[in-house]
């Protein structure tokens, strides 16, 4: 394992950039530092690497790490990732997005992204609330939580981000939080090794635009509440319906081969009489 | 007799997908609407044949992102839409813009606003493609008359986004991209293609000003130029700035690339100009009329010409304040209620009068030789 100062000086980007856009407590850097941790797991060079966010505090990821990066509009990461990843199939293509980049202004490019099954790596970094415009409400926004719109609670019914993209056809999805970091370390491998598209759901703590707001003290007592409330898959899957209060499911949560977008169109490609490389 | 065996009969879109492929283009990303959709049909039976990339996206916001990161990934692309999906793409449009990011956007413009006439054509886009996405940005549009333009246009249009990197609109308008006319399919012709960057990567700065005026190539991802590229105000290496002196200098130079190259970028045709005093400006479809209507008026002994636009943005207004003096007047018939003539205008302020349809018909050769006899009598 490579030690800190190391993993600092190979993957972020040296003068200019720092001090990051973040404040303190936010869990966004705990989940950067997962995916450089597992991105130097893997084989991987940084430049067969392509770093695509969105636009929010988490679209900010693209701007420090030294890949290909691509820092695209609102929503839109997904739309510019497939271009990408179809134009040169050898690019290993990673799109950074937020709950409100990926579930609301993209959703509809998430769901179809997670339908083509097309190999990119999805990490959706969930923290409840839309931060950098100021803590208003998202699709991920729990029922009767605060938000600066939302300033009676929110009457909302929120997404199931991992439930969503199943059901929509993502060949993996997976669940964790920021108190879990080197199980997400693990999830992120995994889901850079899986061929298809991946989601991995990194919940992550906001406290200042969500946190306080809903009175849910520091930093590390959201961590806490992750660690309180989270269920490993199957020992989650045990637990009686009645018995559920805020309890949620972390680990792998799907993991199943099905053949990738770009294999077929490789065989339209063969059908049309073309050559395929 | 031989050169006619070598002719054939496309339609407008058909013309314009080939001349697309001709210039290169590998990736199309397309979201299926009438009057463009022939485009997005005949390229998923082409480019797949020849190993390119043909998605249908699940909208045209989706359609304008990707072609935008085919590009990034080193692969020249296109997108074709028509009038609610041009709205659509506004916002990446502008990223395009922004992030200096080389594509093609066909727009088959059909009747607005909103879903309009779907099956009617029109020329109300022209404005849009200027202003439709926010901020000043810089943008280059070609107007075809003909289905061999809609071919040749095409390949142009790919020329100057790889050589500017910028994305270029082709607006067609649904007459003429549903029309069919026997052409000759060109077979010699200039094709740009991406220039590689010529410094080690340590060196590159991908938004650096180059002495000259020089565009700094953009490296295709994955060779080891490791950049940033983002729609947000930028410094020389991409990344985001606040700093005053680097935000205009952002600003001026993705709008100065085109300023200081109008001669390069703007294209006419001149009829019957060189003695005329009433001067026709008319694009697309309606400069066909409009040259049917200057024949008429030169047979009743009227000095009447037309210049045609063929670069419609930027905008040829120094051609027209050229001429301005000798003019009595300019006629600009336009389906649509006067975008262009609001251009004449600025360059000959007083002397321009418009000929406007919007029923979803052309404007009539007809309708034009009368407003020609009415401003010369």
């Amino acid at each position: 394992m490579m030690r800190t100062p190391e993993a600092i000086y190979k993957y972020l980007r040296p003068d200019k950039k720092f001090p990051h856009v973040w404040c303190p407590g936010c869990g966004i850097g705990i989940v950067m530092g997962a995916l450089v941790r597992a991105i130097e797991n893997t084989e991987l060079t940084k430049d067969e690497i392509v770093l695509v966010s969105g636009i929010g505090c988490s679209g900010r990821i693209s701007t420090y790490l030294d890949f290909n990066t691509l820092h695209t509009t609102h929503g839109r990461a997904l739309t510019f990732a497939t271009g990408i990843k179809l134009a040169n199939p050898e690019l290993t293509v990673i799109t950074v997005m937020g709950d409100g980049d990926a579930t609301a202004i993209g959703g509809n490019h998430l769901i179809h992204a997670c339908r083509r099954n097309i190999d990119i790596n999805a990490i959706i970094i969930n923290n409840n609330i839309y931060g950098m415009t100021g803590g208003q409400y998202s699709p991920t926004t729990p029922m009767e939580s605060k938000a600066s719109t939302a300033q009676y609670g929110s009457i909302e019914k929120p997404f199931d981000i991992c439930k969503l993209v199943e059901a929509c056809g993502a060949t993996f999805v997976a669940r964790g939080t920021t108190f879990h970091a080197k199980m997400l370390d693990a999830m992120m491998l995994r889901a850079l090794n899986h061929k298809g598209f991946s989601v991995v759901e990194a919940m992550a703590q906001c406290p200042v635009q969500y946190g306080r707001r809903n009175k849910l003290g520091t930093p590390m007592d959201m961590m806490q509440w992750f660690k309180d409330n989270s269920v490993s898959s199957p020992a989650f899957d045990k637990i009686p319906p009645d018995e559920l209060d805020e309890q949620f499911p972390v680990g792998v949560l799907v993991n199943k081969e099905e053949k990738e977008y770009i294999d077929r169109y490789r065989d339209i490609v063969k059908k049309a009489g073309g050559d395929v490389p | 007799m031989n050169k006619r065996n070598e002719e054939v009969l496309l339609q407008g879109n058909e013309a314009c997908a080939m001349g697309a492929l001709a210039a290169g283009m590998r990736f199309f990303a397309g979201y299926p609407i009438t009057p463009s959709t022939e485009i997005a049909e005949f390229l998923s039976a082409e480019l797949p044949k020849i190993n390119g990339n043909f998605i249908q996206m699940e909208d045209e916001i989706s359609s304008m992102g990707a072609i935008i990161g085919a590009s990034l990934a080193g692969t020249k692309s296109m997108t074709a839409t028509s009038g609610p999906g041009f709205s659509l793409m506004q916002e990446n449009i502008g990223f395009a813009s922004m992030a200096e990011v080389p594509c093609v956007v066909v727009n088959v413009m059909r009747g607005g606003p909103s879903t309009g006439m779907p099956t009617r054509p029109s020329q109300g886009d022209v404005m849009q493609s200027r202003w439709g996405t926010h901020g000043d940005h810089p943008v280059i549009a070609l107007c075809p008359k003909s289905v061999l333009e809609c071919y040749t246009l095409t390949v142009r249009a790919f020329n100057l986004a790889e050589k500017y990197r910028t994305p270029v609109i082709l607006l067609i308008d649904g007459i003429v991209g549903h029309m069919w006319e026997n052409i000759e399919i060109p077979q010699a012709f200039e094709v740009t293609d991406r220039a590689k960057p010529t410094v080690p990567p340590e060196w590159y700065h991908p938004y650096e000003n180059l002495p000259g005026g020089e565009i700094t190539p953009l490296a295709p991802f994955g060779q080891g130029y490791r950049y940033h590229v983002t729609g947000m105000v930028h410094d020389r290496s991409g990344f985001p700035t606040l700093v005053h002196d680097e935000v205009e200098q952002c600003l001026k130079s993705i709008t100065n690339k085109i300023k200081n190259n109008l001669h390069d970028i703007i294209d006419i045709e001149e009829y019957l100009l060189k003695d005329a005093d009433v001067c026709v400006v008319a694009y697309g479809s309606v400069a066909r009329s409009a040259r049917e209507a200057v024949n008429m008026a030169r047979e009743e002994g009227i000095k009447a010409g037309m210049l045609r636009p063929i670069t419609l943005w930027p905008f040829p207004r120094f051609h027209l304040e050229d001429i301005a003096h000798r003019m009595k007047t300019f006629v600009v018939p336009e389906m649509n209620f006067g975008q262009v003539y609001g251009e004449v205008l600025k360059s000959s302020p007083k002397k321009a009068v418009r000929v406007t349809r919007v029923d979803g018909e052309l404007v009539t050769p007809d309708q034009i030789f009368s407003k020609i006899q009415e401003v010369s009598s």
